[in-house]
């Protein structure tokens, strides 16, 4: 909503400076978006005449002109085509600034020739795009007057952003309302003249949907004559970016800003009488004044004559029967229309309309008759003629409420004792009534242009309550809203910077940790990685369907309806996707050694709330180059290494875990594998990504990498009281051993049948060499494994260590048919 | 003494001279002191002899054992220093690198969070969490939106096809749902907030379809506007490590909340200097519980009351550090991560400040 200074003060008195009224407009809530002051950059131009433009005597393409200024005779040098003898022009004298270019003009010479000053383009003093030539003006343009003033530019022009619920604040005359309450001035005030009627209207209102259009008001004018608006007018609408018309309409247009009241104008001569009835549409397409077709459905409002649909009601009229230059006669149509469905419509058909804007968020109901006569006078004054009387159908809906302050909820809600008196003062100046009053409270009666207080209560309760509990919270707000609706009036006017900061008080002298004990390990995971040498990234939640199916799913279900872009249509089914979208950027760009996780929402058709919890991480290319050891490529056995770090640094021992291949299928099918733990849980998965994936993503090689479901990781047992750690004072002795058995047969196994084969002497199990080759035979491999021996009581005796040495290759033979090497 | 004793004297002193290294100093000194050793056998002899000549061998034996052994000693010393010589004397290039080893970073968008969580824990909040994919009850009508609410046109709401508990599926256009949820999850007070995704359809230079925010709700039987702008100006003051940063709250609307408030901080248009007083600029919006949401979850807007606001994560980590651009935070760019990113061996804790 745009407003000019010089419009605002037609209904509010004030000298304020245009900074206060900013500064207040954003501080009550209608905030300023921008706030230009065109005049101010056009200040020391003035109007002045070419007395003579004569040839350059040095340059073929320039003028030397001698110029009148208003104020002396000077002579300026000029460039454009069109400057000649006689014309009136703008002149920016030595030490204006030029708004386009922002340079302090000086005097000068120009190939021999004294230039003290410039005539102006539209473009160089930014009031269109014309560089052409140099702005004519019309002959009677007095010389030596402001040039922003005698054009009307000194307005400054305020664009406020009208939040939802103000309505009323898309009019001028509302916006001055709430500066006057705030003490900016003084609401000046306003009535409309009865205009008697001079004949009997020949069209007549009828409506056959009161829910959508409960009232109507018409009026049949007539013996007019159309035409170009005068000058006031024409350019308060161009001062707030209306394009004027012709005058019917431009006082429709006045109204819709003046007062947040918007009216339309029928050509009498157009419409197929003699009446014009809101009604639903039909299906029937007709051309709207905005130049487009539209077809409105059976949920539409619309106003039809005999002939058919004319306008869709309360949005936009239509281009047959709108007033033009040869308009003679029009029938003005002043309605009330329900604001959700002109909403739907509005969303429905595409158009965003002035009238829409106000009537879906709710006009002034009893401002309609006035409205009417004001409408009506002003259209006489422009235009001549005489009106008939004022026609209706259906009746105004009941609109008076009531609204009860008691003054302790300022404080008690809003923080702020505001004395009683000063309460209802601001109550009144915004146009409310009291109409009760005693020492604790007062009633007010709400003002009808104000539908955001004191409105209908619709509650949308949760699911599942039971009737009596749903209307107890009816009953609630229907006693308490109202209140807390003039709270927010009062608040606002009074200033909320008024309000004194109150810190909340400590619930607990020492605060408990503010993070549940399920979300502190994914800070925990995150600081792990990150420790590792993993860069976290943050990936979109969503990705290309065909994408997503190269890491395991792409649901119908998870498929957004409206995606922003056709590559962003599906919920990822794991940070994984991301992390390669991102590594295959990186690879692009020239960084294919990469080592990236995400912890976040991996999106699952079945999974709770339909999302997991999962850290991922992937690492591609090559370890980084040093002279003191080589570069080796990444491998599955790094992913692992993440995987298992990350599990033991939430509570979740390597030794407890079950490893099983393959991974899924985004992974290479030979070089991955599943981490479990007990029969049942599954906790994640590791290996290198499938060169299928690599391919289709343009990823580094190799690119391995790791999934953890951070939800299936179990809560570690709280720490409590810990046993003492056993330190024993014999020194630990270890033995390596040698074992060729089956290819097949997985390394997981021996070490863990030597961890077993003796547990409470053996401390720690390493494997520490893997072999295959002739030497070992076909078919055959060789692990090396170094056991450590704890003793506990005494120091071993050779006897004994032979034994426990003896266990230990007993054991792996029997769980996986090795043999010792000889 | 014996000839056979001086010989071993002078023997074992030609021995030690010539030991070039402790090894062989130790070699020496295990030919006359080991178990086999010539002192060693010497010495056990003594008892073989006659009684009368006993005490004069022992004192004679003891004497050269004091003396052999002081030369080794001296001799030990020696060698030894002469060890440590040649060995410092190597020298190795000290400009040469270090072993790599590759440091990781945490995003910028978790720091924030974490931040966040940190000083609104020491204001009592807990966080909760809420999904993603949500209903549009949770989403809009428990939060006083209805359908045809200007508010739910310009939030470009994500669809999801299907419906769940017979309501439309969405992508949460706010982390409002949280405050929703925590409110019909268990009765009041309440001090929460939740961090989390959220979306909208938006996507230009200053929108992401995917961006993050923080809601926070606080909900007893007396806290007052008063405390929104306590409470707020607390968070704010320590977030940006601003004692004195300029909070000033403007009137608004939003459909959850009466009364409404935008909250403007003080900063440096030309600069992005925070905390200056030259220009104000928006950052978070909140305002009172709005009866109608308190109502809509079976919280007693009469009995209870409290505020909620809401924070784009983006914006506030844009501020804090001076990052300009909004799209790089979900880009992974490599360069732009290392350049941001926070170590993860300094994570917020309040007792030792919040800088990263």
């Amino acid at each position: 909503m745009k407003v000019s200074l010089a419009w605002l003060r037609t209904h509010l008195e004030t000298w304020e400076p245009l900074a206060r009224i900013v500064e207040t407009l954003s501080a009550i809530g209608l905030e300023v978006e921008s706030a230009t002051d065109r005049g101010a950059e056009l200040a020391s131009f003035r109007i002045a005449e070419v007395l003579e433009a004569a040839p350059h005597p040095n340059a073929e393409r320039l003028r030397a002109c001698r110029v009148e200024t208003g104020t002396g005779i000077v002579s300026v040098v000029c460039g454009a085509p069109n400057a000649r003898t006689g014309m009136k022009a703008v002149f920016a004298p030595p030490g204006s600034v030029i708004p386009a270019t922002g340079l302090v003009l000086k005097s000068s010479h120009i190939r021999g020739v004294e230039s003290a000053g410039m005539l102006l383009s539209e473009r160089e003093m930014r009031l269109g795009d014309d560089h052409a030539g140099i702005v004519e003006l019309p002959a009677d343009a007095p010389v030596g007057e402001s040039y922003a003033r005698w054009a009307g530019l000194d307005d400054p022009v305020i664009e406020v952003a009208v939040t939802p619920n103000r309505g009323d604040a898309l009019s001028v005359r509302g916006i001055a309302r709430d500066l006057a309450a705030a003490g900016l001035g003084r609401l000046k005030p306003w009535a409309a003249p009865p205009v008697p009627p001079a004949f009997a209207s020949p069209l007549a209102w009828a409506t056959t949907w009161p829910e959508a259009c409960p009232f109507v008001l018409g009026r049949t004018l007539r013996g007019l004559r159309n035409g170009p608006s005068p000058r006031r007018l024409a350019e308060r609408l161009e001062a707030i970016g209306l394009r004027p018309i012709n005058a019917l309409v431009d006082i429709t247009n006045f109204f819709t800003f003046d007062l947040g009241r918007p009216l339309h104008v029928f050509d009498a001569s157009k419409i197929s009488g003699p009446v014009l009835t809101m009604r639903r549409g039909r299906g029937e397409t007709f051309r709207a004044l905005n130049g487009r077709d539209v077809t409105p459905g059976a949920e539409d409002c619309v106003i039809a004559d005999a002939s058919g649909v004319v306008s869709l009601a309360g949005i936009v009229g239509g281009e047959p029967t709108g007033c033009d230059d040869r308009t003679a006669a029009i029938f003005l149509e002043c309605a009330l229309f329900d604001p959700v469905r002109i909403a739907d419509t509005g969303r429905r058909l595409g158009i965003l309309s002035d009238a829409r804007a106000r009537f879906e968020r709710g006009i002034d109901v009893a401002l309609m008759p006035d409205a009417v006569e004001a409408a009506t006078g002003m259209i006489l004054e422009l235009c001549g003629g005489e009106a008939s009387e004022v026609v209706s159908a259906g009746a105004p809906p009941a609109w008076r409420r009531t609204a009860t302050l008691r003054f302790s909820r300022l404080a008690g809600l809003g923080g702020l004792a505001v004395p009683p008196a000063e309460a209802i003062g601001i109550l009144e100046r915004l146009g409310f009534t009291p109409e009760r009053h005693d020492a604790a409270s007062v009633t007010v009666a709400v003002p009808p242009w104000r539908n955001d207080i004191a409105g209908r209560v619709s509650l949308d309760v949760a699911p599942g309550f039971l009737p009596a509990k749903a209307a107890r919270m009816r009953d609630a707000v229907v006693a308490i809203e109202p209140e807390a609706d003039l709270v927010e009036e009062v608040l606002r006017i009074r200033g909320l910077d008024c309000v004194p900061p109150v810190s909340l008080p400590p619930l607990l002298a020492v605060p408990a940790p503010s993070l549940a004990s399920a979300a502190a390990p994914i800070e925990h995971a995150r600081r792990l990685l990150a420790a590792r040498g993993l860069i976290e990234c943050v990936g979109f939640s969503f990705l290309a369907a065909g994408q997503a199916a190269l890491f395991g799913g792409a649901p119908e279900s998870l498929r957004l309806e409206n995606p922003i872009a056709a590559d962003l249509d599906q919920m990822r089914p794991t940070p994984l996707a991301s992390l390669a979208l991102a590594a295959g950027r990186n690879a692009a760009r020239g960084f294919p050694d990469l080592a990236l996780f995400e912890i976040g929402p991996a999106f699952l058709e079945g999974a709770p709330d339909e999302q997991r919890i999962m850290a991922a991480g992937l690492r591609s290319g090559a370890t980084p180059r040093s002279w003191i050891e080589p570069a080796r490529p990444c491998d599955a056995f790094d992913a692992k290494a993440d995987a298992f770090a990350l599990l033991a640094a939430l509570g979740v021992p390597a030794e407890s875990l079950r490893i099983t291949a393959p991974g899924p299928a985004c992974f290479h099918p030979g070089r991955s594998g599943l981490i479990g733990q007990g029969p049942t849980l599954r906790l994640g998965r590791f290996g290198e990504i499938h060169p299928r994936v690599v391919a289709a993503l343009g990823l580094p090689r190799p690119a391995v990498a790791f999934e953890v479901f951070l939800d299936a990781v179990p809560e570690p047992r709280r720490p409590g009281r810990r046993n003492p750690p056993e330190l024993s004072p014999f020194q630990p002795l270890s033995r390596d051993f040698a074992f060729v058995l089956d290819e097949s047969v997985p390394a997981g196994r021996v070490l863990c049948a030597a961890r077993g084969a003796e547990r409470n002497l053996i401390a720690g199990v390493t494997l520490f060499d893997v072999f295959a080759g002739p030497a070992v035979g076909a078919g055959k491999k060789s692990l090396g494994i170094e056991v450590i021996f704890q003793p506990r009581e005494r120091t071993l005796t050779d006897a004994e260590i032979e034994a426990a040495c003896r266990k230990v290759v007993a054991a792996v033979a029997k769980a996986t048919g090795a043999r010792l090497r000889g | 003494m014996d000839d056979n004793l001086a010989a071993l004297r002078e023997q074992a002193a030609a021995a030690i001279d010539a030991a070039s290294n402790v090894d062989a100093l130790k070699d020496v000194y295990t030919s006359l002191f080991g178990q086999r050793g010539r002192l060693t056998h010497l010495l056990r002899a003594i008892g073989q002899r006659p009684a009368a000549e006993r005490r004069e061998r022992g004192a004679e034996l003891n004497r050269i054992k004091e003396e052999i052994a002081q030369a080794i000693t001296q001799r030990h010393t020696v060698l030894e220093a002469a060890a440590w010589d040649a060995e410092i004397a190597e020298r190795i290039d000290v400009t040469l690198p270090p072993r790599p080893s590759p440091s990781g970073l945490i995003h910028p968008i978790s720091r924030t969070i974490a931040e966040i969580e940190a000083i609104f824990g020491a204001l009592g909040f807990s966080v909760a969490e809420g999904p993603e994919i949500e209903d549009d009850w949770r989403n809009f009508g428990a939060l006083n939106i209805p359908e045809h609410h200007p508010a739910r046109q310009d939030m470009d709401t994500f669809y999801l096809p299907g419906r769940r508990d017979g309501r439309r599926r969405v992508l949460r256009t706010h982390t409002s749902p949280g405050q929703i949820r925590t409110m019909t999850s268990r009765p009041p007070p309440y001090r929460v907030i939740v961090p989390g995704r959220t979306y909208r359809a938006d996507h230009d230079a200053t929108h992401s379809p995917m961006f993050h925010q923080v809601e926070g709700l606080a909900v007893d039987r007396a806290i007052t506007l008063g405390h929104l702008k306590g409470c707020l100006i607390d968070f704010l003051r320590a977030f940006f490590d601003k004692p004195l940063l300029p909070v000033r709250f403007r009137a608004s609307y939003f459909p959850f909340t009466e009364p409404s408030m935008e909250v403007d901080i003080g900063w440096n248009r030309q600069t992005g200097e925070i905390g200056a007083e030259s220009d104000w600029l928006e950052i978070l919006g909140s305002g009172m519980v709005h009866p109608r949401v308190l109502a809509n979850c079976g919280v007693d807007p009469r009995e209870w009351q409290g505020f909620a606001f809401g924070m784009g994560i983006e914006r506030v980590t844009m501020l804090k550090h001076g990052i300009t651009d909004l799209r790089p935070f979900f880009e992974s760019d490599l360069r732009w991560l290392r350049h941001y990113g926070f170590s993860p061996l300094r994570p917020p804790i309040l007792h030792e400040g919040l800088g990263g």
